[in-house]
């Protein structure tokens, strides 16, 4: 156990959503539906890389076992990973992959902003540094879902399907629990249950361009942040992982 | 979607304040907006630039390589346009 369990925690839950994502994104890289998007994607993949590797650095020194933010990324099992479980579900067509993009910058942008007045010197710089990303990352979604929902039939059919399956993973993100609660008292970040309002305003205004109807109030899968994950982690890991496990400290 | 769908985009990119946009490549994109995000994308990810134009490169009017000849050789033995050619008197110094 850290001297500091509960920073360590909270720290990884903000890194192990950029890292998750991160490695997401990567599997679009070479796939993408045209090449200038398959350069977005990475791009983005790639700052959420090095958000992840910012805070699992911090989570290293926080933990003070000797390890760096490499061992934390790679020789952790999956019920030790504290990302919301909307980013660990699969790409799906490129319709689900930008929608998640929206709901999830949505929410982070407004989360950064929060961690902006953090009590944490680090977290503090963090947020300045990753928001210039999320800003953009915002408007690459939602110019996306504004395409999809007015382009044509299929892309509008898509990206409502698409809003669908991901409803029930929306409201995570606003959850609070005792170790939120904790950081929220000790001015770590920002109250997440109070971002729905900002978040839900900033969706239904790119809805309303788009011509979509906002998500639906899912009743809320959770468990993400307390190491319960959907049965798509695993897989992750195994792919993203396996180098280091097999070759534990590989370096090229 | 297909890119043959999308219109072709030429990209420009200012690399620094002061400094004249300069061509960079193309890329194709569905509208303008489109082709400043995906020029961003594509073509400043290493810190390029500070500042992107693109336009489609169907608006481009270029003149013809077959043309070249009576275009651009009869400037080849002009050699006094250039301000070299001009002796400066040593009274003006350095211009």
């Amino acid at each position: 156990m850290a001297k500091d369990q509960k920073k360590l925690e909270y720290v990884l839950r903000i890194a192990d959503n950029a890292l998750i994502l991160g490695q997401r994104l990567s599997e679009w890289c070479g796939h993408g539906p045209v090449l200038e998007e398959d350069i977005a994607l990475s791009n983005i993949s790639l700052d959420y890389f090095g958000q992840a590797s910012h805070l699992l650095k911090y989570a290293a020194e926080i933990e003070e076992a000797g390890n760096d933010e490499d061992h934390l990324a790679f020789h952790r099992d999956d019920t030790e990973f504290r990302n919301l479980l909307m980013v660990e579900l699969p790409n799906g067509d490129y319709a689900f992959t930008i929608a998640r993009q929206f709901f999830f910058s949505v929410w982070y942008q407004l989360f950064l902003e929060g961690l902006l007045k953090s009590q944490d010197e680090f977290l503090r710089g963090f947020a300045e540094k990753s928001l210039k990303e999320v800003k953009y990352h915002v408007q690459h979604a939602s110019d996306w879902v504004i395409r999809m929902g007015d382009g044509t039939e299929e892309s509008r059919r898509r990206i409502i399907q698409a809003f669908a399956d991901l409803a029930d993973f929306i409201p995570e993100c606003f959850t609070t629990d005792e170790l939120d609660l904790y950081a929220i008292q000790h001015g770590w970040g920002p109250d997440a249950s109070h971002l729905k309002e900002s978040w839900q305003k900033n969706v239904a205004a790119v809805c309303t361009e788009a011509g979509l109807e906002m998500p639906a109030e899912g009743w809320g899968q959770r468990g993400g942040k307390i190491g319960k994950h959907t049965e798509y982690l695993g897989f992750i890991l195994a792919e993203m992982q396996y180098l280091q496990r097999a070759h534990p400290g590989a370096k090229w | 979607m297909s890119n043959k769908d999308w219109p072709l985009w030429e990209v420009f990119i200012r690399s620094k304040s002061g400094l004249a946009h300069k061509h960079v490549g193309s890329l194709h994109a569905a509208d303008a907006k489109m082709a400043v995000e995906n020029a961003r994308d594509v073509y400043t990810r290493r810190m390029e630039g500070v500042s992107i134009w693109v336009v489609k490169s169907a608006d481009i009017v270029a003149s013809s390589p077959a043309d070249k000849d009576f275009m651009f050789d009869p400037a080849n033995d002009k050699v006094y346009r250039h301000p070299t050619f001009y002796e400066i008197p040593p009274e003006v110094g350095h211009m």
